[in-house]
């Protein structure tokens, strides 16, 4: 098991390499002089020469990247132009909220979806069957951006149930005190329920809007991993020996039908971590998103640079977790490995 | 062969194609509904600016922010544009950044991949590389940083939804090609004495044509998608400029104060459109291969 943990790790080195690669051209590719796009507009000639020099941007571009690559090491994610903060303190000031959001868009949709998914799939052609189909396809074609508005105009402006959508928390509590940074977590951790309820009733609508949009991928999968187990000749087997179809459903064929859903959690990732961004922008979620469209609107690049590499980095980690967790449930892939 | 031979030959498999066609579309009417609502856009998006009430740049302060009526069928914004004629004008621009990144792609991506596939060796491992370094990112993420760093145009929009798409037509195109490379056509073709590229040219590509197209149509809802949400965070397409993405960035802030009409429209015609590619893809896909119908 070890080896292939250690196979798998190893398999997601050139990945970090190639992201790497890419973030550092993605400066050089800046349109005009970076010297004088960090020195900043009203930056006389001279100025421009001494960030040229200060930045080592005279110097070969290979000697450049081994520069950018030893920053990294030390985490300089350098400066952000309009705060002047370090790029890595505020991402990691504000990677929390955005984590906190994802995974539980992620926790909600997969709660949706793989119900939805295993009755579609044991009905097929009926009416949950058409409705599974449906919503898998309205949830591909609705922009997340627009299901998150909906829903505030719905839950916020008409009926009144949710919050204003303006961050992590109502201006009348104080963040409880930081663990994790998970608010829903420390508020439980320092006993504050009605924090846990307010950072809650924020939470809501945005991970919903995240859950509706990667619910798709995920009831289509499982509808399909579960027709083609359910039609397995273990699955006849199990039905002929007289077990009854809760034990047959759920024991024997959802364990076997999981692990394509596991591989697809891959996919529904990469388009989470991007739609994050845009809910992030709809509900002024503090996240590390809304930090990147700020500085981009700004033209400020070391913290969309920083961010692009954050995301990445997570990405690939990501993938690198769903391919063990793979491993640990299923003991065939152990065996090949 | 001669013309006289080949015209009725291929009057017969054009015969051929549409009864096919139609046999999909009867066994499968949401595709023929998918067909009529593109022709629809397209239509909106060749004669958009011809055909609307009103002019999409207009504004009229004293009809600011008025709710659907008679007059303005969408309502008006808060500068008293009116709704309808922008969302309207705006499907030129945004069929027009679908269109144009998945033809792009579709070269690129196509391409590369065909040559991977066919020649194998170095060519397979540089692209594979290059595809593989693209997935390691977070799609969206990866077009934002590209647009951020190229500059933030129209034209940098269509390249970024592009390049975020190239390992998928690449790994297509690269599988069709390589099913095909000892084939008996392409053989026989090699022993008739044609060069790799001329096989490739007049062998393979026209082989592996059928399914890219197929490819493209679904991935045009993608592209539509990605697009309108890097306008939407203020990317590429600035104000005045009628497009979805960034009139529902305009109207969401009404959307709390009630005005819901300002963003919902601009926003529904997105999900229309996404709808009718993906349903049209899906149907093509069942043309072109009934095997993976689901």
């Amino acid at each position: 098991m070890l080896t292939m943990i250690l196979k798998r790790a190893a398999m997601a080195i050139p990945s970090l390499i190639g992201v790497v690669i890419v973030t550092f051209l993605l400066t050089r590719a800046l349109p005009g002089d970076p010297a004088a796009y960090f020195a900043g507009p009203a930056a006389t000639p001279q100025a421009i020469q001494e960030v040229r020099v200060k930045l080592g941007l005279d110097k070969p571009l290979i000697e450049q990247f081994g520069r950018y690559v030893v920053d990294l090491g030390h985490g300089n994610f350098g400066n952000s132009l309009t705060t002047g903060q370090p790029v890595l303190t505020e991402l990691r000031t504000r990677l929390p909220a955005s984590a906190e959001l994802t995974l539980l868009g992620l926790l909600v949709s997969i709660l949706i979806a793989v119900p939805l998914g295993i009755i579609a799939a044991t009905r097929p052609n009926s009416l949950i069957d058409h409705a599974c189909r449906l919503i898998t396809t309205l949830g591909v074609s609705l922009p997340v951006f627009f299901t998150g508005l909906i829903l505030v105009y719905v839950f916020y402006y008409l009926l009144g149930w949710a919050p204003a959508p303006l961050g992590r928390l109502d201006v009348f509590f104080d963040p409880p005190p930081q663990v994790t940074g998970f608010y829903l977590i420390d508020s439980l951790i320092a006993r504050q329920p009605e924090v846990f309820m307010a950072s809650l009733k924020q939470l809501i609508l945005p991970a919903l809007t995240l859950g509706i949009f990667s619910l798709a991928p995920i009831a289509r999968m499982t509808r399909a991993s579960m027709l083609a187990v359910l039609s397995s000749d273990f699955v006849r087997t199990a039905r002929a020996s007289g077990l009854s179809s809760y034990t047959v459903i759920v024991t024997y064929a959802f364990r076997n039908a999981m692990l394509p859903v596991i591989t697809t959690l891959g996919m529904v990732f990469s388009f989470l971590l991007g739609a994050n961004v845009l809910v992030e922008k709809v509900f002024a979620w503090p996240g590390i998103g809304s930090y990147a469209v700020e500085a981009l609107l700004a033209s400020d690049f070391a913290p969309v640079q920083g961010f692009v590499l954050t995301m990445a980095v997570m990405y690939v980690a990501l993938n690198l977790i769903i391919d063990v967790l793979y491993g640990l449930i299923d003991p065939r892939v152990r065996l090949e490995a | 062969m001669t013309d006289i031979a080949a015209t009725p030959r291929r009057d017969a498999a054009l015969t051929a194609l549409v009864r096919h066609a139609r046999y999909v579309i009867a066994e499968n009417p949401v595709t023929g509904f998918a067909f009529v609502l593109f022709v629809l856009i397209v239509l909106a998006a060749i004669l958009g600016p011809d055909i609307v009430p009103h002019n999409p740049l207009t504004s009229d302060t004293t009809q600011a922010l008025k709710p659907p009526s008679a007059h303005h069928w969408f309502g008006t914004d808060q500068l008293g544009r009116d709704v309808f004629s922008r969302v309207i004008v705006a499907t030129r621009l945004d069929f027009f950044i679908a269109v144009a990144s998945v033809a792009l792609v579709f070269l690129m991506g196509g391409l590369a991949g065909v040559a991977a596939g066919f020649f194998g060796g170095w060519t397979d491992r540089v692209v594979g590389r290059i595809a593989d370094t693209i997935m390691a990112f977070p799609l969206f993420v990866l077009a934002m940083g590209i647009v951020a760093a190229l500059g933030n145009t129209v034209q940098n929009i269509v390249l970024a939804t592009a390049i975020v798409n190239f390992p998928l037509y690449a790994r297509i195109a690269r599988a069709e090609a390589n099913v095909r490379r000892e084939a008996g056509f392409v053989e026989a073709a090699r022993l008739s004495g044609n060069s790799d590229w001329r096989i490739l040219a007049f062998q393979i590509l026209p082989n592996v044509f059928p399914i890219m197209v197929v490819q493209m149509s679904l991935t045009m809802g993608y592209a539509i998608l990605n697009a309108a949400g890097l306008s939407f965070i203020g990317l590429g397409v600035r104000p005045p400029t009628p497009e979805w993405g960034i009139m529902v960035a305009e109207g969401a802030a009404f959307m709390v104060s009630g005005e819901w009409w300002n963003a919902f429209f601009p926003g529904l015609a997105l999900m229309v459109a996404v709808f009718c590619f993906n349903l049209l893809g899906d149907g093509l896909r069942d043309m072109v291969d009934p095997r993976r119908r689901t």
